[in-house]
């Protein structure tokens, strides 16, 4: 069992990250909202149950991406490596996904790819990993995806989150999205979302 | 030997999967902006609805119900082809009824019935550029949409207002969304337009052969390019559904025969059979129970 | 009562239960056997895996067995299923210059090394329909089965002196493109413009092609070599640290030689046009390489007036499986948007009747 060595990926690989995918798809879809994200891969080390659900689902050979320094070891390079493909690199500007294991900082959102006004589309998605995603300051998100507005409290997120979202929403179409997960749910935060604090 | 047991679930290999979900995301993120996407070649010719088939394929699931239509019509050949597909593929719950199904595949047509959070429809997407009739050429479109330049746009239904009085734009009528892309609804009739402004459903468009994915996420603002003095309107029909009654509905008009006479009945098959099951009835409906 | 068309589905079975028929014919008739096809039907084969590109005869034969001889049918068959196929990775560039030869012509030298092969070919046949071959009776003249040659490349001995531009390179640290993995992104790059090319419609290439000798877009070609033979393809396997050979695919390159009378940025020297296609296809690696060549203007500086030197043009509407799929979608039941046109004609008629009769009215 050579997978082993590397921790087990999705025991269904396709059902698994087709409702993984869903449960990220409902996320940025109804931004704000907490979603399921059933996972049955224990990931590896500091790389928990959601991020390496999500890394699996969305990783594969033809993206790159980037390790917070508590992922940045052997056995969660080995589980990415023999479970997708993906290349590491090492700048967050370089990469389709940049993965933050919790505690570790979120790479600030300008340092990432923000995608060009030609190619939007072409910019990083953070997927970080949270204490908790309710409980924190409470936040108001405004957009597409939401009926009128919607109310967030997350836990850990950057001390100057709102003033680095708030410049992440003027570059609109560029920008990052950002997804957050914790305790089995999902959180998206699409690049079109207002957020200000309540 | 059966064949398809060679093909992966929903027939599509999970790699190719994997680059549409991105994509798919990426096109829930920006509104209306048309993500490039590494279409495949599918069963199914290009032009046939391989955007819409390759979108659904990388969605669906097993507890899914998927509903498939065609000019409205769940059984037109089209959708009664593609939707055999997934059954066969996916092995997936089908339905008729607009309520019961957690994606809709669909051609040409929103359906009646006001879609429902958690729903997802499913374009398929011939020709994804509202631009493209205005510069057929792809690297000056995409600069047009960077730059947000849709004067061409705006130049374009004006001089029909000059030469015919109104907008000549009845059907793929361009809509802006959330206030900044230009898109094409696809080729559904403006009377449709209103119906995604706002909608509780996710609304995903593919076009296959033009290697195109684009979103509206739900509640966003999906406004038909107007003038104040020409305002926007969508079709209006001086008689009901001869079946249903219904008004307020898209119809289709039938020829009965070589001497002028015809009737209209709705367009959303699946709308006018509830409607009939619930006891209405229109013209020729009457006439039945009569007879 | 008016009732609405149901039962598509029996009607779809139906229509299937009928090709099948209509496909095999009458059954006093012998069936076709895929080896018959490969062997005996061997340039509609090749163009079939050419076009569907996916080696593999057997399959192609299939193809076109299936289609019923519809060629742009049998290359959606190969396509739709080459694209099922697990890719383990990239082989090795294939070399030309080591092909066997089979056959191997020049259009610029009287004589050079490794001679002129005339090969299998239709060129200087009378173009006689000639009932003798037909049946298994048809006396076929025995071949001795000449050695495989090898023989250096035209443009290689031209590229000796200086006087044609060096085989294109790509950019440091750049990757071949697949356009069958990733989206195009115009303008391309001349890899994946090849790639869209070998891939592209005979047919459309040809008229193209045509077209820059009629003028529009003219190139100035000679044909430096055409050579049809069998290249060997290999695979670098990284753990073994050396490429091993999966095989042997027969190929035809079409290097075009093109008149250049220099820029302000090269001297004037001969430029290429290039064409490489699986089997024996030497009028589609023809078309290929003049199309190529067309393609290039911008690179040489040279205005863009003709459609044969327009990418996106080109490069757009070259895949027949792309536009036989959107050409025949209009087949398809278009009445909900024809209902709107109608609408809107009618409308638009009635006013105009109006307003004649006002103009009547008050002259």
């Amino acid at each position: 069992m050579l997978s082993h060595d590397f921790g087990a990926g999705f025991a269904d690989p396709v059902v698994d990250a087709q409702a993984a995918f869903r449960a990220v798809l409902d996320a940025l879809a109804n931004p704000g909202t907490q979603q399921k994200l059933a996972g049955s891969s224990d990931g590896s080390g500091a790389l928990g149950r959601e991020l390496a659900s999500t890394l699996l689902t969305l990783s594969d050979h033809d993206t790159t991406i980037w390790l917070s320094p508590a992922l940045d070891v052997d056995a969660v390079k080995g589980f990415v490596g023999f479970h997708t493909g993906a290349t590491i690199v090492d700048d967050p500007a370089k990469a389709n996904f940049a993965f933050v294991a919790l505690g570790d900082a979120m790479p600030e959102l300008a340092r990432c790819n923000l995608g060009s006004q030609e190619y939007p589309d072409r910019s990083t998605t953070i997927i970080a990993e949270v204490p908790d995603l309710s409980g924190g300051a409470t936040l108001v998100l405004r957009g597409p995806g939401i009926r009128e507005t919607q109310e967030i409290s997350p836990v850990g997120l950057p001390g100057d989150f709102v003033a680095q979202w708030s410049d992440n929403r003027q570059l609109f179409p560029r920008g990052v999205d950002l997804l957050l997960v914790a305790g089995g749910q999902v959180m998206g935060l699409p690049r079109s979302s207002r957020i200000v604090e309540a | 030997m059966n064949a398809v047991a060679n093909y992966n679930f929903a027939y599509l290999d999970e790699q190719t999967k994997r680059m549409i979900r991105r994509a798919i995301l990426k096109a829930v993120a920006i509104p209306g902006y048309q993500v490039p996407f590494s279409s495949r070649e599918m069963p199914m010719p290009y032009g046939w609805g391989t955007g819409g088939v390759q979108v659904t394929a990388s969605i669906i699931g097993p507890d899914d119900v998927l509903k498939v239509i065609d000019q409205g019509a769940d059984d037109t050949t089209n959708a009664v082809s593609i939707r055999a597909f997934f059954a066969k593929v996916a092995q997936v719950q089908t339905t008729t009824h607009t309520a019961e199904a957690s994606i809709i595949q669909t051609r040409h047509r929103i359906p009646e019935r006001k879609l429902e959070a958690g729903q997802i429809l499913v374009y398929q997407v011939p020709i994804p550029e509202p631009l493209r009739f205005l510069e057929p050429r792809e690297t000056e479109t995409r600069k047009m949409h960077a730059l947000e330049e849709y004067g061409l746009m705006h130049v374009k239904l004006y001089e029909d207002i000059a030469r015919h009085g109104r907008i000549a734009t009845t059907y793929a009528y361009p809509v802006k969304v959330e206030g900044r892309y230009v898109m094409d609804p696809s080729p559904t009739p403006k009377f449709d337009n209103p119906k995604m402004h706002r909608s509780e459903a996710l609304q995903l468009f593919g076009a296959g052969r033009e290697h195109r994915i684009y979103a509206v996420p739900p509640h966003t603002d999906v406004v038909s390019l107007d003038f104040e003095d020409h305002p926007f309107t969508i079709q209006h029909f001086e008689q009901p559904c001869a079946l249903c009654g219904a008004e307020q509905v898209y119809l289709d008009e039938v020829i009965l025969d070589d001497r002028g006479g015809h009737m209209y009945v709705c367009s959303d098959t699946d709308h006018c059979e509830e409607r009939r099951e619930a006891g209405h009835v229109g013209v020729l409906g009457m006439k039945e129970a009569a007879e | 009562m008016y009732v609405a068309v149901k039962g598509g589905e029996a009607a779809i079975a139906n229509a299937h239960r009928l090709l099948a028929d209509r496909r095999r014919g009458d059954r006093s008739v012998p069936a076709l056997r895929l080896d018959q096809i490969v062997e005996q039907l061997g340039l509609a084969v090749d163009r079939a895996m050419g076009e569907g590109s996916l080696y593999d005869r057997e399959l192609a034969a299939l193809a076109i067995l299936q289609a019923r001889g519809d060629l742009i049918e049998a290359i959606f068959l190969v396509r739709a299923y080459r694209t099922t196929l697990p890719r383990f990775g990239y082989s090795e560039p294939i070399d030309t210059g080591a092909m066997k030869i089979e056959r191997r012509i020049s259009a610029t030298f009287k004589d050079l090394p490794g001679g002129q092969m005339l090969g299998p070919t239709f060129d200087y046949t009378h173009r006689l329909l000639d009932p003798s071959i037909v049946g298994e009776d048809a006396e076929v003249p025995a071949v001795r089965e000449a050695e495989d040659e090898l023989a250096p490349r035209v443009t290689d001995l031209l590229g000796r002196q200086g006087l044609i531009e060096p085989d294109g390179e790509l950019a440091e640290g750049q990757e071949v493109g697949d356009l069958t993995r990733e989206p195009l992104d115009f303008p391309l790059d001349r890899d994946l413009r090849l790639q869209a090319l070998a891939r592209g419609d005979e047919g459309f290439l040809l008229a193209l092609g045509y077209s820059t000798q009629r003028g529009y877009g003219r190139t100035h070609p000679f044909v430096g070599e055409i050579r049809i033979g069998e290249v060997e393809v290999e695979f670098d396997i990284p753990e073994l640290g050396f490429a091993v050979s999966l095989g042997r695919v027969r190929v035809t390159e079409c290097q075009m030689v093109n008149q250049f009378k220099g820029s302000a940025r090269i001297p004037p020297q001969f430029t290429r046009g290039y064409g490489l296609v699986f089997g024996q296809a030497e009028r589609k690696a023809m078309a290929m390489s003049l199309v190529d060549r067309a393609l290039r203007a911008k690179e040489f500086g040279e205005d863009v007036t003709a459609p044969a030197q327009d990418e996106e043009f080109v490069i757009s509407h070259s895949d027949n499986v792309q536009a036989t799929g959107f050409v025949e979608h209009l087949k398809l039941p278009h009445y909900v948007d024809f209902q709107a046109e109608l609408d809107l004609i009618r409308r638009m008629r009635a006013e105009h009747e109006v307003s004649a009769e006002q103009q009547e009215a008050a002259e």
